[in-house]
């Protein structure tokens, strides 16, 4: 690992230099949300945020993409053969994003980068892209990453970590992605002093968490119990079944494929889904294995809170960046759902049942 | 690094009618590039998605054998906007297949046991599949006693008749072929629903004797208790399940039971595993 100082000049002159090489993604406030899109030449990635509305996961998962392209026209001799639709993959990096993004990108990375099979639309683009992020220095009272195997200074997924004091920026780099990407702006001034820096402000930043959450009884928890607790349509209540979580969610990487034709020229394509929406799971025939709102909003927090930990046994399928809990229309919030499944005792269900 | 978004491209060879009221046929796929039926290396139980470009695509079990060769076949009910579309398609038509996919019923658990098949409808067609394979000359020795229980509405919705006739006439595997009624004066077979014409001709359970069950729901539910009265244990009842799929391969969600997904873990699952996940299939 190397530490680089960068002052903001050095920053702004670096990123002009790098977007010669590489596409850049980072935030930019529109209206009055922060999001992340792609930088225009000279556009500087707008870091005074504390978090976007929507993640970069599309940066890797995009809500809508042509996986494969085909012609209907008979006349040609290739009709109705399918083929793997260009995609670039050209180097990339995304500026700006947070230790919880970057984290659920590991967490996602789990289902697209199996030993078994491989999503090559996923995993081209993830590996063409440099992801460097900064350091969380205000969470929010939403924000509960500390407690959800993340944390404001945390760097795993990231190929550059840096941090703002003020007048420079502080950056560690981790991977040859990192070290390529920090060459190519020109940024190369070691700085042997700010490890403690960011030990220093590690300390700060998690010390303003407000908002933690305890799952250390989920995964001996028999899965069919907590199935089977008392407390899903207290939960489901107020539900729309609007599926804004699992859009604003960084690690949901539910998917549906569908085929779109103009003319003759046909596109299939992967496009964002949601386990929210009663359709997700309904069969031909008109059984929904699914069928009602409790059934899918249970859906979403086993699969989370329960399902991922027992499958991976890598901690919960949430980084806490807290994004459905604040967007969420009806306030249903994974934090007080997450406590009830993890101090749930089946003997008080049937104590509670009589 | 290899798609597996990406079909085979197969061409329609032959389509058979099999139900009485055409809602059953069974398409006959040949590859249309060399190489690639040896790359759709399947085993029976298996499922593959039917890919119609501009249409979508749909999971359905393999009804051919993988001792059959030079073809792949399935067995469609007409259903939904693919499956209609697929049903007005015609011989040289040109379409996708993706696969295989799932797992397959355990062959090296299976094999030296007597297996009982007890299927309805037209779920049947992945048992064919495995009835085929254990029926080859080749494979008919690694295992015992075969016993089918096969149900379906009325004789004209059974599948595959000359076959079962052909299987009837064999002394190495015995039919219990049943329908739910009939008003055919020759019908010279069983008539009842399958799970009590399975309690009075399938073998008792035992540490050698499996079975292996696909139908719709409501069969598979009274089924399961006979198959208990019988003796059966957990382990040895032998279940195929379906969920909506889109991916076929563990990606898109879709088809999540507790954590299980029906599409990469199953469709092949024993009533023991089944037993310890959510009724959400």
């Amino acid at each position: 690992m190397t530490l680089l100082t960068i002052d903001k000049d050095h920053w702004t002159q670096g990123l002009a230099a790098a977007a010669d090489h590489y596409r850049l993604f980072g935030p930019v406030k529109e209206k009055d949300q922060h999001q992340f899109k792609a930088l225009e030449k000279g556009r500087l990635p707008d870091l005074d945020l504390v978090n976007t509305r929507l993640s970069p996961k599309d940066l890797v998962f995009p809500q809508s993409e042509i996986m494969l392209t085909y012609s209907l026209d008979e006349s040609r001799e290739d009709h109705h053969i399918m083929k793997e639709a260009h995609t670039d993959h050209a180097p990339r990096a995304v500026v700006g994003m947070r230790p919880c993004d970057a984290r659920a990108i590991q967490l996602v990375k789990l289902n697209f980068d199996t030993p078994d099979v491989k999503d090559p639309y996923w995993l081209k683009a993830y590996e063409a892209t440099t992801f460097i992020g900064m350091a969380c220095d205000t969470p929010l009272s939403t924000c509960f990453c500390t407690s959800a195997g993340c944390g404001p200074y945390n760097a795993e997924g990231l190929d550059i970590l840096m941090m703002d004091r003020g007048e420079t920026y502080l950056a560690k780099i981790f991977t040859e992605k990192g070290k390529a990407f920090a060459d190519t702006a020109g940024w190369n001034q070691a700085t042997p002093e700010a490890a403690e820096a960011f030990v220093a402000a590690k300390e700060a930043a998690e010390a303003k968490m407000v908002s933690t959450i305890s799952t250390d009884n989920l995964a001996d928890t028999d899965l069919l119990d907590l199935h089977g607790a008392p407390f899903w349509d207290d939960i489901a209540f107020a539900c729309l079944n609007c599926g804004t979580c699992t859009f604003t969610c960084p690690t949901c990487w539910c998917f549906d494929i569908q085929d779109e034709v103009q003319g003759k020229s046909g596109v299939r394509m992967k496009n964002w889904d949601s386990c929210m929406f009663p359709i997700f799971t309904v069969h031909t025939t008109g059984h929904n294995p699914r069928d009602t709102k409790t059934q899918r909003v249970r859906q979403r927090f086993m699969h989370k809170l329960k399902y991922f930990v027992d499958k991976y046994q890598t901690g919960i399928m949430c980084v806490g960046c807290g994004r459905c809990v604040r967007q969420c229309p009806v306030n249903i919030d994974i934090r007080r759902v997450c406590e009830l499944m993890n101090s749930f005792k089946p003997a008080d269900a049937c104590v509670a049942q009589g | 690094m290899q798609n597996p978004y990406l079909p085979y491209p197969v061409r329609i060879d032959d389509i058979t009618v099999e139900a009485e009221d055409k809602s059953l046929k069974t398409f006959k796929f040949v590859f249309l590039n060399d190489g690639d039926e040896d790359q759709f290396a399947y085993r029976a139980g298996q499922f593959a998605e039917l890919s119609i470009p501009g249409k979508g695509e749909i999971p359905i079990g393999i009804a051919s054998s993988p001792v059959e060769k030079g073809f792949v076949k399935f067995t469609v009910n007409r259903a939904g906007v693919v499956t209609t579309h697929l049903h007005n398609m015609r011989a040289g038509d040109r379409m996708g297949l993706r696969g295989p996919l799932g797992n397959c019923y355990p062959w090296d658990l299976l094999e030296g046991k007597n297996i009982l098949i007890v299927g309805g409808g037209f779920a049947f067609t992945t048992l064919r599949s495995s009835i085929v394979y254990m029926l080859d000359p080749a494979n008919r020795s690694r295992f015992g006693n075969i016993d089918v229980v096969y149900g379906a509405r009325s004789p004209g919705m059974l599948l595959y008749k000359d076959e079962l006739v052909e299987w009837e006439k064999r002394d190495d595997i015995n039919m219990h072929i049943t329908v739910d009624g009939t008003d055919d004066p020759d019908w010279k077979y069983n008539i009842g629903f399958v799970p009590p014409i399975t309690e009075q001709k399938a073998p008792p359970g035992g540490a050698d004797t499996y079975a292996i069950v696909c139908g719709p729901p409501i069969m598979i539910k009274f089924t399961q208790p006979v198959l208990e009265k019988l003796g059966y244990d957990h382990d040895h009842i032998i279940m195929s399940l379906e969920n909506r799929m889109k991916c076929g391969f563990g990606m898109c969600g879709r088809c999540g039971i507790g954590k299980e997904l029906v599409c990469k873990d199953g469709p092949v699952f024993t009533l023991n595993q089944i037993n310890r996940t959510p009724r959400e299939y």
